[in-house]
């Protein structure tokens, strides 16, 4: 209760309330920015997060992500083009939905479901992670290692695109992650002598490099103009909403429901959680037929799911470490920087500090609701920001966060190459996200493995014996056979075809 | 403009670069970076932090602490001794540098550096999960003593690493082999200790303060500190000398260095001022709420306390079998 109490004066303190406007108004911008993702978003705070304390820096990602998410259903409507790949799963149903003349209707139901899903997503971090914590206190380095297999798995297993592209990148990225001093026998690998090297691929330039630089890159070399902005006037937005809440309630609460278990799941976040409520909408709808043609019923779900997935992908990520999204994967970074090391024990240390993030959550959500119709009304303005002064303003962001990251060039020449990696595997349609997710999990699942069985002296039946390491093993092995199976039974007609 | 030719040009700036050694300001006239080879947070932070601040208000010129991370310490400790030695990049050294370079890690050693002030130790501690069947470090170590080698697991560190190092001079101060009780390593203490909780690991050998948050979640049981006396902070906890009549101590030192051929004036003004600080009260108050052991050492003294300690370090590295080359 004590620290309850001191979390709300932690959170209403006017430097904390000023941060958090500002990052608001800095999410909504990014967002609604076509190209600007809501990754970027974090990534671009991460030097100025530097100088703050803990609760403002963490407030301030996490204002600024809620706000994105929602914001990039703008340019989704008005110009077709998402702001975040959040968006991206409904685009084309909001843009049928502005030519219909409904924009007003669409943005009303993009903002309040956004909302409603964004809190709904927060009851659940703040029911499941501290009791999820009490449990994770009795983990050792088996549970952690099967931790990290499930999750390494998640990030393949939900990429949308192709099984073997997805694995190309996952084992690119444990392959980077054994760079530096090994863990546990303390010996330097792939330095080549280099004493920068030693720190191993810090993870924090990478993304900013994979998101940032290589989204710059694409904009440098794709000469579209961006800036004809043919909407309608934006008249009242929250006409209408009543009956859509009546009739779509139940679709509500199951976009939000995937979003949740979507967010939690480690290496897939708010876009993933978007195309799946959406794709489970049209195949669960009366209508299905009307989808596509500008229909409200599958926006209803997956606004709701991709909001809802921001809050539960912080689950994992602050009780195991392990991100929920490429979000919290530099949340994580900047919680190590602030001394909030993720795991059970941030719950007893300092739970003023994670009760002050739950409730920057809540304040976040509910000032997206003016926030929100004030970026809708003025969409016009910020869709005609010059891309010539913004690409530049970013990647000067870039190079300050990365080189705060590892205070040497080292961060910074890091970013530019991964910013450069990271476009020429986009430009081969090879996800991203599952490389990051083995860059940020290869030291654990290495460190427990090899803990585990110093540990075991070799027996690998210890990896069963702890009742829950063995359930979450025998789950892991399960989901594997499965994509095993499917693989063999796929493969014959892929080869005939 | 004819007057301005290439020779009164050089001779102009030969004398302009001459002046300022003449009328030069006393050091420190600009800002002084004070590199960490830790993670911001850390014990080592918090100390050169508080040091930091210290130095600052005592030199009147502003004194920036910088986190160069990872490498088990090596690039920190690299970035400290490849700066330029005027003055204005020091760093915190800490008890890695006379280890890694016994482990092939790195060239660094202590005479890599201008030593200038050793300011804390702390000793390793013995500690058990709350639950653990042993009451106290006698019956820890009768039952250690007693099963076979590698039934007991510990942890607390990397491979090698300084609390590694204490179980296994304990392990050989008890008359039984360094690797009698198998070392589990762990990317530093607090993972250590929530294996310990979660009982993934029997003991955990890493100072007091560091296991001070499992011990106050009453997770964790503190039964000793290997070290000549007991710590005040945790005056309930005995050391071995007067349970096991083990005259074994050790432990994790931090100090301040320049690169080596720091000029004599230099380092002599930086000394003085480190000496003050260790002396202010804020700083004693800082270490002993935090639990960290204070310790002095001026720079000569520092420079033969790293000798020996590195020393002593290659003996018990060589005799654990961590020693390479």
């Amino acid at each position: 209760m004590d620290a309850l109490i001191q979390a709300f004066g932690l959170v209403f303190d006017p430097f904390v309330l000023a941060v958090i406007a500002v990052s608001a108004v800095f999410g909504m911008f990014v967002g609604a920015m076509p190209g600007l993702t809501a990754t970027m978003a974090t990534a671009l705070l991460v030097p100025v997060t530097f100088f703050m304390p803990p609760v403002p820096a963490l407030g301030a990602i996490v204002t600024a992500t809620a706000m994105a998410i929602f914001a990039g259903d703008i340019p989704a409507a008005m110009l077709r083009m998402p702001g975040t790949p959040a968006s991206a799963a409904y685009a084309d149903e909001s843009y049928e939905m502005t030519k219909k003349g409904q924009l007003n209707l669409n943005m009303g139901v993009n903002l309040v479901f956004s909302v409603a899903g964004g809190l709904i997503g927060v009851a659940v971090l703040i029911a499941a992670a501290p009791l999820l914590a009490e449990v994770a206190i009795n983990f050792s380095s088996f549970e952690y290692f099967w931790l990290a297999c499930l999750g390494l798995t998640c990030a393949v297993f939900l990429t949308n695109a192709d099984a073997v592209k997805g694995f190309l990148s996952l084992f690119l990225g444990l392959l980077l992650a054994t760079v530096g001093i090994d863990p546990s026998a303390g010996f330097p690998r792939f330095t080549f002598g280099e004493v920068e090297l030693m720190q191993g691929i810090n993870f924090i330039p990478t993304m900013i490099g994979m998101f940032a630089v290589s989204e710059l890159l694409r904009n440098a070399v794709s000469v579209r103009d961006a800036g004809h902005v043919v909407v309608q006037q934006v008249g009242n937005i929250f006409r209408g909403l009543g009956a859509v809440f009546r009739r779509y309630w139940l679709n509500f609460l199951r976009g939000s429901a995937i979003g949740t278990v979507i967010g939690a799941l480690p290496g897939a976040g708010a876009d993933i959680a978007a195309w799946i409520s959406y794709a489970v909408s049209k195949r669960f709808s009366r209508e299905p037929q009307k989808f596509g043609t500008g229909h409200v019923e599958g926006v209803v779900d997956a606004t709701s799911a991709n909001n809802s997935a921001i809050g539960s992908a912080w689950i994992p990520a602050l009780v195991f470490g392990i991100p929920g999204d490429s979000i919290t994967a530099i949340v994580i970074g900047v919680l190590y920087m602030k001394n909030m090391n993720p795991g059970p024990m941030v719950f007893t240390e300092n739970p003023q500090l994670i009760y002050a993030v739950f409730l920057i959550f809540i304040l976040a959500n509910l000032i997206m609701l003016p926030l929100g119709w004030a970026a809708i009304k003025s969409a016009r303005q910020i869709l005609r920001t010059p891309r010539n002064l913004l690409l530049p303003v970013i990647l000067l962001f870039c190079i300050v966060g990365s080189f705060a990251m590892t205070n040497s060039l080292y961060g910074v020449a890091l970013m530019l190459v991964m910013g450069l990696l990271g476009w020429f595997l986009e430009q081969h349609g090879i996800p991203v996200a599952p490389l990051i997710l083995g860059l940020v999990l290869g030291e654990m699942l290495e460190q427990t493995f090899v803990q585990s069985m110093i540990k075991a002296d070799g027996a690998v039946l210890a990896f069963f014996e702890r009742p829950i390491a063995g359930a979450l093993g025998v789950l892991t092995l399960l989901i594997w056979a499965t994509m095993l199976v499917r693989a063999a039974t796929h493969r014959p007609a892929a080869i005939a075809a | 403009m004819p007057c301005l030719t290439r020779r009164t040009l050089l001779a102009a700036s030969g004398a302009a670069l001459a002046t300022p050694a003449l009328a030069q300001p006393r050091y420190p006239n600009r800002p002084i970076q004070l590199i960490v080879p830790w993670g911001a947070g850390g014990g080592t932070d918090a100390t050169a932090r508080i040091v930091g601040t210290l130095l600052e208000r005592d030199l009147g010129q502003p004194v920036n602490v910088v986190n160069r991370t990872g490498g088990s310490g090596v690039v920190g400790h690299s970035a400290i001794a490849t700066a330029a030695p005027d003055g204005y990049t020091i760093g915190m050294i800490t008890v890695e540098i006379a280890m890694m370079h016994w482990q092939g890690l790195t060239e660094l050693r202590p005479t890599s550096y201008t030593p200038l002030a050793l300011m804390n130790q702390d000793p390793p501690g013995v500690t058990v999960a709350q639950n653990s069947p042993h009451a106290d470090i006698r019956a820890l170590a009768q039952a250690i003593r007693e099963r076979p080698a590698g039934t007991f697991r510990a942890s607390g560190t990397g491979q090698g690493g300084i609390w590694h190092l204490a179980l296994v001079g304990w392990l050989q101060a008890m008359g039984l082999r360094g690797d009698h009780v198998r070392w589990v390593p762990s990317n530093g203490a607090a993972p250590a200790m929530q294996e310990l909780a979660a009982g993934g690991v029997d003991l955990v050998t890493c100072s007091i303060p560091e296991a001070r948050a499992m011990i106050d979640a009453n997770r964790a049981r503190a039964l000793a500190i290997m070290a000549p006396e007991r710590n005040p902070l945790f005056a309930n906890v005995p050391t071995l000398n007067e349970t096991l009549g083990i005259r074994y101590s050790t432990g994790a030192w931090r100090g301040i260095a320049g690169p080596r051929n720091l000029p004599p004036e230099i380092a002599n003004t930086l000394s003085a001022a480190l000496k003050r600080a260790y002396d202010n009260r804020e700083f004693q108050e800082f270490m002993s709420s935090r639990g960290f052991g204070t310790v002095w050492g001026d720079a000569a003294q520092f420079a033969s306390f790293m000798a020996e300690a590195d020393r002593a370090m290659g003996e018990a590295m060589r005799g654990a079998g961590l020693a390479r080359g």
